[in-house]
């Protein structure tokens, strides 16, 4: 009996705190918290049931899973525009669904289905949607770098304030693409974040076998930018550092460099048997886990229970049973249609000709169509 | 209409469709200050800025790549590659990127992306003066237009820069300094020359010959020399248009002369002739009288000496040859 009006007034102050005393770093807000937990969660789960489907062979050719790094998208979008622009490597589920494309269209593209974002055109590697300014997953290691420097032009030539965020691995920077692309955007000064996801693998080569230095924003230095670096499993950490990129980009400063600092808990791809690194290597860094991580921030910050977190996954469990079985009634293309969009103007000289020579049949023979239609 | 040369034209082109459309912006290695390697952007910084003609570093698949963004972006670029041979550097942009995008996105944009670009030789040596326009042709999603006289290249560039897709358009530098006829109207779509359209530049009767670029100035000597010399009639067809093929216009005059001569510059083994001839058989083979004749490069990598060399470019003796062999 004693305890009960102790109890109280302990459930009183927690009830005020859970309203008044939200203290949140880098000017979050309780939903925006459960936002960006939600999409982490929204990743995982879509690439576990991707997994699935692979393994069901429902899903064909490569699938490359972001599981681990999951932070870094989110944190870095959140910390943008959602009308920025936005450019991915081939691991690219992650910025799809944190743009909020409907994770049905993404995993109906992955399915090979008509109702994919690409209409089954691109596959795993190749999501887009550019209504959202989602320019899509780049799988030529690199190649979207430059690709994203002249988008940041285009932005910086017509004078509007959208930047561009471009993201590739530690693999990329090794490439000469990269120098070419970071050169330009130095040289124009302008407008993009470079976000380097080292997760410390180019495929199957580890940083060491690929790289002179293990610090990837040592490559950028020299090309007079800043680059820092931050904790790729902490979505905090990245949201920081990219809200820092992005109002130095925003403002005219030219280009920024982010490097997270981050792993991928599966292999390369599917395919891939992991011969290259230690299993207890991947064990370290799954204590690190970005979504427990955030998951226990929010719960220490009173921002939702681990009731509430365990309800987000429930709901995100659902809503991936929904996109796996959408997809899987998703029709399949039309082969009729397969040379569709190889061009925006097709042209056909064919049917040119057959114009030209009835042009020329109507100037010399008036009466063609008349005599046709006599007969 | 005025006489200029064909690198005048290209310019003129060039400048019409800047002062027309905002949009419209050029970059490349050396082509401000320097005027272009051909000297054809020569004077369009002074006109337009340093945001409208751009100078780059020397990094052809950083170049092309910055032309795909800025088209994605909303520009309308036209990117120059100082010759052909350097765009081999710029493949991967060209081929993956620029030419994928709207079907590889399920047809959301397009890149409106001009790449001009340079064959010819000249004693340059085995690494610059090749010329790979099947490669290209080879790519569904590109365009790829070759123009060979002044009034083409610009009606050509017009049609390309306004086109959504993205088109290489191959200059051939032998060609700079010929002369034409070419409209000075206000660059209105009545001069645009259209892509995928072939031109019969000569009516003949008993022979066609095919060329394109410089190949089709070879094409019509010869055709000179065979009508004075032997009396043979020869219908002479500029393809322009390398993708798509205008093949109707080939058939059509086949079916009148029975006989094919396919004219190009680039190596026989895979050269875009070997495609044009395997099509030609197919569309054309009952019409035919006899085996359809290639003129092309050898397979040998151009050397630099001016003998050497003379031994293996393709000319219009060659062209008279190849008909004589079929009559």
């Amino acid at each position: 009996m004693a305890a009960a009006p102790k109890n109280r007034p302990a459930r009183a102050k927690r009830a005020v705190a859970r309203t008044t005393e939200l203290e949140l770093p880098l000017g979050l807000t309780p939903a925006q918290c459960r936002h960006m937990y939600r999409q982490m969660v929204l990743i995982r789960r879509f690439e576990e049931h991707a997994a699935e489907a692979y393994a069901q062979a429902k899903v064909g050719g490569f699938l490359h899973l972001y599981i681990g790094e999951e932070a870094v998208a989110v944190g870095a979008l959140n910390a943008a525009r959602d009308d920025d622009h936005l450019l991915g490597h081939y691991r690219d589920h992650g910025y799809a669904l944190t743009r909020g494309c409907d994770p049905k269209a993404c995993m109906a593209e992955l399915f090979g289905r008509e109702d994919g974002l690409c209409h089954g055109r691109g596959g795993s590697m190749h999501l887009a949607q550019a209504s959202r300014n989602y320019w899509g997953g780049y799988a030529i290691v690199g190649s979207h770098i430059p690709i994203g420097a002249g988008m940041a032009y285009a932005m910086q030539y017509q004078q509007r304030d959208q930047i561009v965020l471009d993201f590739f691995g530690d693999g990329a920077t090794g490439n000469g693409i990269f120098h070419e692309g970071l050169n330009m955007a130095a040289l124009w000064n302008l407008p993009i974040i470079f976000i380097c996801e080292n997760n410390l693998y180019g495929m199957g080569a580890t940083l060491a076998e690929e790289s002179p230095v293990s610090e990837m924003k040592i490559k950028a230095e020299g090309y007079t930018m800043p680059a820092v670096q931050c904790d790729g499993m902490d979505v905090l950490s990245v949201y920081e550092t990219v809200q820092r990129a992005a109002e130095h980009c925003r403002s005219g400063q030219g280009p920024f460099f982010v490097e997270a600092l981050t792993y991928r808990f599966r292999g390369h791809s599917m395919a891939d048997p992991e011969l290259y690194r230690d299993k207890a290597e991947v064990q370290r860094w799954r204590t690190q886990d970005p979504i427990p991580r955030f998951g226990d921030f929010c719960v220490e910050h009173r921002i939702c229970s681990q009731k509430e977190l365990a309800q987000i996954n429930e709901e995100v469990e659902q809503e991936m049973l929904e996109a796996v079985a959408f997809a899987d009634q998703s029709p399949w293309p039309d082969p009729a249609e397969v040379g569709r969009w190889i061009y925006a103007k097709p042209i056909d000289p064919e049917a040119d000709f057959l114009l030209q020579q009835q042009g020329a049949a109507a100037v010399a023979e008036p009466q063609t169509e008349a005599k046709q239609a006599g007969v | 209409m005025a006489v200029v040369s064909y690198r005048d034209a290209v310019r003129g082109a060039l400048r019409d469709e800047m002062l027309r459309d905002q949009r419209v912006i050029l970059m490349g290695e050396s082509i401000t200050g320097y005027g272009g390697s051909y000297a054809v952007t020569k004077g369009l910084i002074d006109e337009f800025g340093p945001k409208r003609v751009m100078e780059t570093p020397i990094a052809e698949a950083g170049i092309v790549g910055f032309a795909v963004g800025a088209a994605m972006g909303g520009l309308l670029p036209v990117a120059e590659l100082m010759t052909v041979n350097f765009a081999l550097l710029a493949l991967d942009q060209i081929v993956n990127s620029a030419a994928k995008f709207h079907y590889m996105f399920g047809g959301q944009w397009s890149v409106p992306l001009v790449v001009r670009t340079v064959s010819g030789f000249g004693q340059l040596g085995p690494t610059h003066s090749q010329t790979f326009e099947g490669w290209f042709a080879s790519v569904p999603g590109l365009k790829v237009v070759m123009p060979s006289t002044p009034a083409d290249a610009r009606g050509l560039l017009l049609a390309s820069i306004r086109d959504p897709d993205p088109v290489i358009f191959i200059e051939h530098s032998l060609l700079y300094s010929t002369k034409g006829e070419v409209a000075e109207g206000s660059g209105d779509e009545t001069e645009e020359v259209p892509i995928g359209r072939a031109k019969v530049v000569r009516q003949g009767s008993d022979v066609t010959l095919v060329g394109y670029s410089r190949m089709l100035l070879q094409a019509l000597q010869a055709a000179e020399v065979l009508e004075g010399d032997d009396g043979i009639s020869c219908e002479v067809i500029d393809l322009r248009t390398l993708r798509p093929v205008d093949y109707p216009t080939v058939v059509e005059s086949v079916r009148r002369t029975h006989q094919l001569v396919l004219c190009g510059e680039d190596w026989r083994t895979g050269g875009f002739g070997a495609d044009l001839l395997s099509e030609m058989q197919d569309r054309c083979f009952d019409d035919l009288d006899g085996p359809i004749q290639r003129v092309a490069m050898p397979d040998v990598p151009m050397a630099y000496s001016r003998q050497l060399e003379k031994a293996l470019v393709p000319t219009s003796d060659q062209v008279v040859e190849a008909v004589r062999r079929l009559n």
